[in-house]
């Protein structure tokens, strides 16, 4: 493995503190919370006193406003506020040149469910009966639910600036694409089609909104992955000075990217808040929720692939794309990342790509976890698995024939320092006894196999400010406490008990003298929030230098105390002591001491992207680069009932490349959810529309997210690469481990079942079809050849 | 219209003026302050809001506040005596059966109902004690675990 010295050395060093913190499985710092049921929640935030804030949405996909009536609800006895687009006429969005999403639609609706008024009253049922008596009159305007129909001839654009409906045309070309063909021994071409999925967090949406008139403040709790974007775009669309507001993110029910960007019950709230002059609170149903979406769209993608007789690539053409839905969000990004990682999985020289993202009257799409990869990962390993088949290649050697040796920079200059996919795949291999199984199982059993990758971190941040990519502080007082204050935002994922386990290891001490405060604007340093797998890796960086930071203040103050100098002084958990000696003072002692020179202390840690990870400089170069990037290898075992179609996945084994597990129990959870939320997208969920824009499925019951019954074992095998970037090496846990599920499992049901699909998700009805399709088949062949 | 209710919730006896159409959960979250019950769907789909009625899992977003005269409810809340995490409070804390934490009330309810009737119970027992109640976290993995570990019966 490549071992990087300093990083080897940072460890050592770490060891000879004598507590260790990182490397240890370590239950979360906030569980108890959690499972006493004292976390508290947006939702459960006391608010006896709250306004209840309820939206009025659009009940066509695609029309104009004619006439907005609100003078019957504003007359209703109890109602404290309504308002409409007509209260805020800024656009807010991700990139500043697609902002095109007002919180309350203004002059046109675009998608079905579109906020278009609010409301906010003294309760529940005042506040829906004053919604029914807003007037609103719409022109209706064509539907357009795929994206087909709205590319073609003639359709009403969306929007006026995109004549076609088309939000991004991407077209990349590196390295000698033709030649790249023209040398190949195979080249092999298909279609697939993926649905559009949900991130299907277990809590529902919901804000919280404090305005106080008397000093012009608003502060709003909610559940948001990104509370410093929350923050600019709350004083962009209510024109307030930032400094006036305060962004609060409480326990939050978990995130996958739906909470990635402001959201439109957000900045709603907010603004009701200001018109009543008081506190509101938006709590939205579980069908809204799914109405705000901002998930994994629907995309179609057709592949073309170059192979040698050794199972070598030597070219890539794909063209996708994507469903964006009504706004634009982060769809450039998705569309970009969808490109972008095609490579730095395995080695390319030549990869053409043409992405269209394209403007529909559904939900807004937007980033879920593994952002842009997944689809495209699920074709290009799908197709690997084919042609490897058709070159008497074993699935595993045509990966090995493509591993990359690092440090390697991709054709579209992304910088790979740390490389454990060659262990990922030995492991499982060996695991899942892939050489003595594969290929002789009962009937009805398959096997399949995949890798991915991910990004740990997206080196250029939205906004970008040309500041540090992550800042932590940390303070010590006169108690011996340390408190890390981050911006960065828990989501569940476990990054407070991460960092403080990162600065407590940088400190030589147990984790039992922290407590971490994170993400409250009023108190944490911004943070570009919890998005694209960016936290272990450049906050967990910023705790580590904060961490060593204020080890030396304290080291500084043993040496004085002692009488030597700082070089001289050892630390041995809570002890400070002269080498080689036995002069020595405890951890309080060096607290007094350190603090009786300046008083309470608070030091601050930073991380910045180095230059030459910061990806290259063509159009569309942003999106893709990354510090530090992370592999998976996984097996799936299925079985198919052939009378029912029914698939049942019996076990997965899975191998992720983290360069160093600071928390090994979380890692393990986090690979786990991922494996599994990709077997979600693989066998059965599914957003699906009606053709006038109703949403279909916007409930549990319809969107059928896997129950503990389906669910497998997964065997989860942590590789440790150690990246000469990451802190203590370590690299993102929780996103590449998902793509690799879909090709594994389909390869799995092919094996099962003699059938390879291209639509996803493989639900037991079309594998039943499929299965009937065959036997037809098979019986016309019988037939022809009896004849 | 509203009746009076007397029941007993978390061993307190309580007494209510509560309108007919009253969800046992808002009871909870709002006149009760009890906010460890959770809403997560927008009834019956998800099994965040679980909690015991007279000792038997059920789930307070499809229960009628005003049916619980003389009944018994235990919550999240109720778990921790003195204090102190019970088996499996413990358990899900160590084993990582939480991630979140927002289906972790009514997943620990569900398996506490479960450890009651059947304190050893094999994982298919686990699995189907827990088959309403949707995380979208762990991939259930370590929630199995955790209920093993609980009931003394960790691999």
């Amino acid at each position: 493995m490549n071992e990087v010295q300093g990083a080897t050395k940072e460890s050592r060093a770490a060891v000879a503190g004598r507590v260790r913190t990182v490397g240890q499985p370590q239950p979360l710092i906030d569980g108890v919370e959690k499972v006493t049921g004292r976390a508290l929640y947006t939702a459960d935030l006391p608010a006896a006193q709250a306004l209840t804030g309820v939206v009025l949405r659009s009940p066509v996909a695609h029309g104009e406003i004619v006439r907005i009536d609100t003078a019957r609800a504003r007359a209703l006895p109890g109602v404290r506020a309504v308002i409409t687009g007509a209260d805020c006429d800024v656009a807010y969005g991700i990139l500043p040149i697609a902002h095109n999403e007002f919180p309350l639609a203004r002059g046109k609706v675009r998608y079905w469910g579109e906020a278009v008024a609010a409301v906010a009253a003294d309760d529940a049922r005042i506040a829906s009966e004053a919604l029914e008596l807003i007037e609103v009159e719409y022109r209706s305007l064509p539907v357009y639910i795929t994206a087909a129909a709205a590319r073609a001839a003639g359709a009403v654009p969306l929007h006026a600036d995109k004549p076609d409906n088309i939000e991004r045309e991407v077209s990349h070309a590196f390295g000698d694409v033709d030649g790249g063909f023209a040398s190949a021994d195979l080249v092999r071409e298909q279609s697939f089609h993926y649905a559009e999925v949900a991130h299907a967090q277990m809590e529902p949406d919901c804000a919280l909104a404090e305005f106080d008139p008397e000093r012009g403040r608003l502060t709003l709790h909610s559940v948001t992955q990104v509370p410093f974007y929350v923050h600019l775009t709350l004083a962009q669309c209510l024109k307030m000075d930032p400094a006036a507001i305060r962004v609060v993110k409480p326990f939050v029910g978990g995130g996958f990217g739906h909470r990635t960007e402001t959201l439109p019950f957000e900045i709603i709230a907010a603004l009701l808040a200001r018109a009543a002059g008081g506190t509101v609170k938006v709590e939205l149903s579980r069908e809204q929720t799914f109405t705000v979406h901002r998930a994994r769209p629907e995309t179609d993608i057709r592949l073309r692939i170059g192979m040698k007789r050794s199972g070598e690539i030597t070219a890539t053409d794909a063209e996708v794309v994507q469903r964006g839905g009504a706004y634009a969000g982060y769809g450039i990004v998705t569309i970009l990342y969808a490109g972008a990682l095609i490579n730095a999985l395995y080695r390319t020289s030549a990869v053409r790509y043409r992405g269209y993202r394209v403007y529909a009257n559904t939900p807004p799409c937007g980033p879920m976890r593994g952002h842009g990869s997944v689809d495209m990962r699920h074709a290009f390993e799908t197709m690997l698995d084919s042609m490897a088949g058709e070159l008497g290649l074993d699935p595993f050697a045509v990966r090995r024939a493509n591993l990359i040796t690092p440090p390697y920079r991709t054709i579209n200059d992304l910088q790979v320092n740390s490389y454990g996919l060659p262990e990922c795949l030995d492991w499982v291999e060996q695991a899942s006894g892939w050489k003595q199984r594969k290929g002789k199982l009962s009937p009805g059993r398959g096997l399949g196999m995949a890798c991915s990758h991910y990004v740990s971190g997206a080196a250029k941040p939205v906004h970008w400010t040309g500041e540090p990519h992550a800042t932590v502080n940390l303070r010590l007082d006169f108690d011996g406490s340390i408190t890390l204050l981050t911006g960065a935002a828990d989501i569940g994922q476990g990054s407070s008990t991460l960092l403080a386990q990162v600065a407590a290891e940088a400190l030589g001490i147990g984790l039992q003298r922290f407590r971490v405060i994170a993400a409250d604007s009023a108190l944490t340093p911004k943070d570009n929030g919890s998005y694209s797998s960016r936290v272990s890796f450049m906050v967990g960086n910023a705790a580590l230098a904060a961490g060593k930071e204020l080890r030396k203040h304290l080291v500084d103050a043993a040496a004085r105390r002692l009488e030597t100098s700082a070089e001289d002084i050892e630390c041995l958990g809570e002890t400070y002591r002269v080498v080689g000696s036995d002069r020595a003072i405890s951890y309080r002692e060096a607290v007094r001491a350190a603090l009786a020179e300046t008083g309470p202390i608070t030091v601050k840690g930073t991380y910045s992207v180095p230059e030459e990870l910061q990806g290259g400089k063509f159009r569309g170069a942003g999106v893709g680069p990354s510090p530090g990037f992370s592999y998976a290898a996984q097996v799936v075992e299925v079985s198919v009932d052939q009378e029912t179609g029914e698939v049942n996945v019996e076990n997965v084994w899975v191998a992720h490349d983290c360069g160093f597990a600071i928390n090994p129990l979380s890692v393990e959870g986090q690979v786990q959810g991922a494996v599994w939320m990709g077997m979600g997208q693989a066998t059965g969920e599914e957003t699906q529309f009606h053709d006038n824009g109703l949403p279909v499925r916007a409930n549990f019951l319809d969107y059928r997210v896997p129950t503990i019954v389906e669910s497998p074992p997964i065997h989860v095998k942590i590789v440790e690469s150690r990246d000469p970037n990451g802190p203590f090496g370590a690299k993102e846990a929780s996103e590449a481990s998902l793509a690799g599920f879909l090709p594994a499992f389909t390869s799995a049901v092919a094996e099962a079942t003699g059938i390879r699909v291209s639509t996803l998700p493989l639900t037991s009805d079309r594998v039943l079809d499929a299965i009937h399709a065959r036997r037809r088949s098979e019986r016309l062949k019988r037939a022809r050849a009896g004849s | 219209m509203k009746r009076i209710v007397s029941l007993t919730v978390n061993g307190r006896r309580r007494e209510d003026a509560v309108a007919d159409d009253l969800l046992l959960i808002d009871y909870l979250r709002e006149l009760a302050g009890l906010t460890g019950t959770k809403r997560g769907c927008d009834g019956g789909e998800c099994g965040a809001c679980t909690m015991l009625l007279d000792g038997e899992p059920a789930l307070a977003c499809l229960t009628l506040a005003a049916r619980c005269e003389g009944r018994q409810i235990e919550t999240i809340e109720s778990l921790a005596a003195n204090g102190r995490l019970n088996r499996l409070q413990q358990a899900f804390h160590e084993k990582l059966g939480t991630q979140c934490g927002y289906c972790t009330p009514g997943m620990i309810m569900a398996a506490e109902g479960l450890l009651r009737r059947e304190p050893h119970p094999s994982e298919a027992e686990i699995r189907e004690a827990l088959s309403g109640n949707l995380c979208r976290c762990t991939g259930y993995v370590k929630i199995i675990e955790s209920v093993q570990a609980a009931s003394g019966d960790a691999s």
